[in-house]
């Protein structure tokens, strides 16, 4: 089986499109609170994404907005979610943090690695109900900390769970390296676990798609669970507006208020001299990681995807204008949704 | 006059606490950049970030205590000791009555809570009432700078657990890092009051268990904590333009719980008021309202709290959560009785 690149471009740059114009509602306000994208990790939900079809879950994390985008959940209806509004996907509810969808299978929650226990769950009622049916667990490397997401995997193994763990790895959990926080190696971890386990480039998403193949065919013939681990940049950070963000961009603004009280604090006694140098080092050091992960270059999966295609310029942009109606339909359906509240 | 913002009172206490005692640790998430100012001048030793793994570190927390540290144990959010509620409920409120009074687990978790931003219910619950409710755990929730620094430090010499809550509409850097993310278009409902006031010149103590009457009245006695208590004195005055005087206790701690001061109080008015931003069954409410019976105090009650899941949407949010329209009409529906 080979994928089509078109579609699964066309998945990632509608993706990407509907996030923008999320930012764009939640710069102006209209969006309230947390808002965590799925910027960077479109290769990885588009490669996955592919092989759902209809009775096969999805267990979402707090960057659930791309997996119910592609699946085909009405745009307008995820806008409105978002603004809370009564005639969104949840009735202005749960927020993008707590997205729903029954018909779909898909259920989401803001707690950090319970898609572990979510898509088992799914995946033993397929084993009864769905035979051939499987289950997909999204979340991020920082999630392989939490205790109940690497009890899932062995339950997964051990009931040979038709379950797809897909950990999008970018190497921060939140604004701590994860590589400081996490001992020994993912994948090895999963193996002793009991999981299949494997490793790809998460900006690739021909990668992420034929890693997905095989996990799904495992699943669907009964051979229990895969670790997929996909590696990722987030150039939005944690979130939008994330604090380590805004002083990378706006240094000297976002620094103002807090460099005296931080020079203070490391120069008048506490540790030791060194184990206080240590201590600045390390903020900076995050600040520095941050800084990496704004140069938008060709790792961009969005863009990646986009060189590969076989189309021409012209098929291309009817593509592009497809889907650009599309969310602009969306944006607009929103926005006037809104105004009729008010 | 000193004055500080709520979450500059908290640091500046703990930090002064560090200073005096190196068995004081803090760890949590991300503290290396939530706790910046601590983390350069204690070092990683003592401010140290974890994994996102609570039952681990929270679990850790209490036996590190029982062995001679002090921690301060972070949740990123309160609503998150549900992912690590074994290391409270099962060991750390039981170790005093197993041992036979022979071990105590001296330790504090600090978790902001609270919502009026927008955030869910998943991000924005208060649970006090569900934690309380487990005998051996003391809660601590602060509604003014002078209170959060006051009772940060009582909460660290405690002997036991403490659960010390934070509200993140008091506390600034919160609201910045959930809610505004650098935007300025955004309006929340924040007591100014709450978020920056008077401290003392030098921190002392205070002692948990005891209430703070805030406001006199012989009408009605309105009972709270947290956010809520600065609702109940906005409608305290306006109950005071209309001629009914009701008085305002603010808790400052669940457990222990000063049930004397809303005795003496409801006593005196007859008339009882909870305000409470935890959920309404099963409740800090209907313990008041036992606690009054218990006492032989005949009086009339009703109780503003949360009472569903609370929406995402922020205007329905608004609804829900305790606000001065609803306190106003629950008093005068008290009152006219």
């Amino acid at each position: 089986m080979q994928p089509s690149a078109e579609v699964l471009y066309r998945q990632m740059y509608k993706s990407r499109r509907f996030e923008e114009a999320v930012t764009q509602l939640w710069n102006d306000g209209h969006i309230s609170a947390e808002m965590h994208l799925n910027t960077g990790e479109e290769a990885i939900v588009a490669g996955v994404l592919d092989h759902v079809t209809d009775g096969d879950a999805l267990a979402l994390e707090h960057r659930g907005t791309a997996p119910l985008v592609m699946r085909g959940v009405d745009l307008a209806l995820l806008l409105k979610e978002f603004m809370g509004l009564e005639d969104g996907l949840c009735r202005g509810m749960g927020g993008h943090l707590h997205l729903f969808s029954p018909e779909h299978l898909a259920a989401s929650s803001g707690i950090v690695g319970a898609t572990g226990p979510a898509a088992c769950g799914f995946a033993f009622a397929a084993q009864h109900l769905r035979p051939d049916k499987a289950a997909v667990a999204f979340f991020g490397e920082g999630a392989m900390n939490q205790g109940m997401l690497m009890e899932s995997i062995n339950l997964a193994a051990v009931w040979s769970l038709p379950v797809i763990f897909v950990c999008k790895d970018n190497g921060m959990a939140v604004t701590t390296a994860s590589a400081d926080v996490t001992a020994g190696d993912l994948l090895t971890r999963a193996r002793g676990l009991g999981a299949q386990a494997v490793s790809v480039d998460g900006t690739d998403v021909d990668e992420v798609w034929r890693a997905a193949h095989e996990a799904f065919v495992r699943a669907r013939e009964g051979g229990g669970p895969t670790f997929l681990h996909a590696t990722c940049v987030h150039p939005d950070g944690h979130l939008l507006g994330d604090p380590v963000l805004r002083i990378v961009h706006n240094p000297v603004h976002e620094l103002k208020s807090r460099v005296a009280p931080l020079m203070k604090a490391a120069t008048t006694g506490g540790s030791s001299v060194s184990e206080r140098v240590a201590s600045l080092g390390s903020i900076i050091g995050v600040l520095g990681k941050a800084q990496k992960t704004q140069k938008r270059d060709a790792s961009d999966p969005v863009e990646r995807q986009r060189q590969r295609l076989s189309i021409s310029d012209a098929e291309r942009g009817e593509l592009e204008r497809a889907v650009d109606d599309e969310v602009h339909a969306a944006l607009v359906s929103a926005l006037r949704s809104l105004e009729g509240r008010a | 006059m000193k004055t500080m913002t709520f979450a500059g009172a908290i640091e500046d206490a703990l930090m002064k606490a560090m200073t005096e005692d190196s068995r004081i640790v803090v760890f949590g998430e991300d503290v290396h950049m939530i706790r910046m100012n601590l983390y350069a001048k204690f070092g990683e030793m003592r401010v140290r970030p974890t994994p996102i793994s609570e039952s681990a570190f929270l679990g850790a927390a209490v036996t590190a205590a029982m062995a001679g540290l002090r921690p301060v144990v972070e949740l990123m959010m309160l609503d998150f000791v549900a992912v690590a509620a074994d290391a409270l409920v099962n060991q750390a409120a039981k170790l005093e009555a197993f041992s036979g009074g022979r071990w105590r687990a001296p330790m504090v978790v600090r978790a902001p809570c609270g919502g009026g931003y927008g955030d869910g219910g998943q991000h924005e619950q208060t649970l006090w009432g569900w934690l309380a409710q487990v005998p051996g755990l003391k809660i601590v929730v602060p509604s003014s700078p002078a209170d959060a620094g006051g009772l940060m430090l009582s909460a660290i010499q405690d002997e036991g657990p403490v659960i010390y809550m934070e509200h993140k509409l008091l506390a600034d850097y919160w609201i910045d890092a959930v809610a505004d993310g650098g935007r300025t278009n955004l309006q929340y409902d924040i007591p100014k009051a709450g978020a920056r006031g008077e401290v003392p010149k030098t921190w002392r103590p205070i002692p948990l268990g005891e209430a703070n009457v805030l406001r006199d009245g012989d009408d009605l006695t309105m009972v709270s904590v947290g956010v809520s208590v600065h609702r109940c004195l906005e409608a305290a005055a306006r109950l005071a333009d209309r001629g009914v005087q009701a008085g305002v206790i603010d808790l400052r701690s669940i457990t222990p719980l000063d049930t004397d001061a809303v005795c003496r109080a409801v006593e005196r008015t007859g008339r009882l008021l909870v305000v409470d931003e935890d959920y309404k069954h099963f409740s800090l409410s209907g313990e008041l309202a036992a606690v009054v019976m218990e006492a032989g105090i005949t009086a009339k009650f009703a109780r503003v709290c949360v009472e569903d899941t609370i929406p995402f949407d922020r205007r329905r949010e608004a609804q829900v959560l305790p606000n001065v329209a609803r306190i106003l009409e629950a008093a005068s529906a008290l009152t006219s009785r």
